[in-house]
């Protein structure tokens, strides 16, 4: 297992830097549109959707389930597992599942948030649920 | 508005090599210049036109200056390995418009003996850099969904890369020459699941470029007339992580304008340059672009469709970027080149598909599960 993998701190910027404060506390954070009621990830200032202004933080309960995944098997640091990951909000985000038996992943399977420390802020991550 | 009959390709040239430690990256891209507009029988001081992506050293005005060239007119669109396709498209606008009447466009560069630039960060970097996503893992995730979705098998894919080996064997630049057999795929090594290391493009160095112009300055050269008459272009992502669906491309846009602009059907193509980055590349691409229904790929695909002589969708008859070549990890330049020597019927007399009147080629560029373009061009003898 790659445990002594170490993983860039995020550079952050003022649009997600309330993000990566949250992260600091142990809060994943989304973004909703008040307007068209859409919930979307990476967070942006302005909806994706239907580009209203009205968007704004709400905690995701950092339940999902994966959508598709591969398990790279040429890698310096090891196999690792990068996925897609449908929220139980909605969105899906890409990630790694970690933390568990990489042969055993499924597409459907139910996962949960797990944070990655860095020098800056932690990072998302997704383990067996 | 349409650019259907107005720019025809009147030089092309692929750069033999697949290995070039001794040569520069912009040297590389002066010899496909000078190949192309020699095809031609133009010389440089008839360039007027200039387009290139991002493996040209420094964009655009360096290469102009490097070159030599005296142009009205430039475009640097870059959108990976369909950059070029979507350059031909643009160079048909630019011809059509009158902003240049004789357009290069040339690619190249040395990732097997060379420092490949790195990939610009977007918006998304803090939020996806971390996880690794590279072009293996990235396109073996949309082959992984497919498989969930609609059954495809690592066969089916396999056969993809069968068909490939076939055509290289008769082509002497092609990097791997040797035919290889379904089981052969199957039993390669796992790089990223379920792609194994044959499901992979070779990476190459080398290059090409092609010459774009009037279609009365194409009637004075010596070469086939071979036009554009329909074109396409389009961009797919994540978009906010809402509806997620990785078993399709931008192809299911690019497609249907390039087609619609053609007045032609899938049906009429007589041969296909799909970009083949990766297998589940071309099966994802030929869904998309309605040579079969979505989810029917691997039965399209399998027991040597795509073999020219044998199949009824002759496709990469070079040996593709899975087989002979895939410059730069940029495959959309050769697609355009093999379509146009299948048009002119120059291609090899083993592959060569017999009265080869109307081709595609088609590519996306970019990584196919994450961020991607697509580009398709439909192209005509006359």
């Amino acid at each position: 297992m790659a445990e002594a993998k170490k993983y860039p701190a995020p550079v952050t910027n003022p649009e997600t830097a309330p993000f990566w404060e949250a992260a600091k506390a142990g809060k994943f954070m989304i973004k909703r549109c008040t307007a068209c009621g859409e919930a979307h990830y990476f967070p942006r200032s302005i909806c994706p959707f239907c580009f209203s202004d009205k968007t704004v933080w709400e905690e995701a309960s950092g339940e999902a389930t994966i959508y598709t995944y591969s398990l790279m098997r040429k890698s310096p640091t090891g196999p690792y597992a990068i996925a897609y990951v449908t929220l139980k909000e909605g969105p899906s985000l890409q990630t790694n599942v970690v933390d568990c038996d990489l042969e055993k992943i499924k597409i459907g399977q139910n996962v949960k948030l797990v944070w990655k420390p860095t020098d800056g802020a932690p990072l998302p991550f997704f383990t067996a649920a | 508005m349409t650019i259907k009959g107005k720019a025809y390709i009147a030089g092309i040239y692929e750069h033999p090599t697949r290995h070039a430690p001794d040569k520069s990256t912009a040297q590389l891209h002066a010899e496909v210049a000078k190949g192309a507009i020699e095809d031609a029988g133009l010389t440089k001081a008839d360039i007027d036109g200039y387009f290139c992506a991002g493996d040209a050293p420094g964009g655009a005005w360096p290469m102009v200056d490097y070159l030599g060239l005296k142009v009205r007119h430039v475009d640097s669109t870059e959108t990976g390995g369909c950059s070029y396709l979507i350059h031909l498209g643009h160079a048909a606008e630019a011809i059509a418009a009158g902003k240049c009447s004789i357009a290069l466009v040339t690619l190249a560069g040395k990732p097997r003996t060379g420092v490949m630039p790195p990939r610009a960060a977007g918006a998304e970097a803090d939020f996806e850099a971390a996880y690794g996503a590279t072009t293996h893992n990235a396109y073996g995730m949309c082959a992984m969904r497919h498989m969930h979705d609609y059954g495809t098998t690592s066969e089916q894919l396999a056969w993809i890369k069968v068909a490939a080996s076939h055509h290289a064997q008769y082509n002497p630049h092609a990097m791997l020459k040797e035919v290889v057999t379904v089981d052969d795929v199957i039993n390669s090594p796992m790089i990223s699941d379920p792609l194994h290391r044959m499901d992979c493009c070779v990476v190459t160095d080398g290059g090409g470029a092609m010459i774009v112009t009037t279609p009365e300055i194409a009637k004075s050269l010596k070469k086939p007339l071979v036009r554009l008459i329909g074109h396409g272009e389009a961009m797919k992502g994540p978009r906010g992580g809402k509806d997620l669906d990785l078993t399709y491309s931008a192809g299911v846009w690019s497609g249907p304008r390039a087609f619609e602009e053609a007045g032609v059907t899938p049906k009429d193509i007589k041969y296909a340059s799909i970009y083949d980055s990766f297998t589940i590349t071309v099966l994802m691409q030929l869904e998309d672009l309605g040579f079969c229904k979505k989810g029917e790929g691997g039965k399209f695909v399998a027991d040597g469709n795509l073999i020219s002589g044998v199949g009824k969708l002759p496709f990469n008859t070079d040996g593709g970027g899975l087989c002979s070549n895939h410059p730069v990890n940029r495959g959309g330049m050769t697609k355009i080149l093999e379509a146009v020597r299948q048009l002119r019927g120059e291609a090899h007399p083993k592959v060569q598909v017999p009265n080869c009147d109307l081709a595609i080629a088609h590519g996306t560029g970019g990584l196919l599960g994450v961020r991607h373009a697509a580009s398709t061009c439909i192209l005509e003898r006359v």
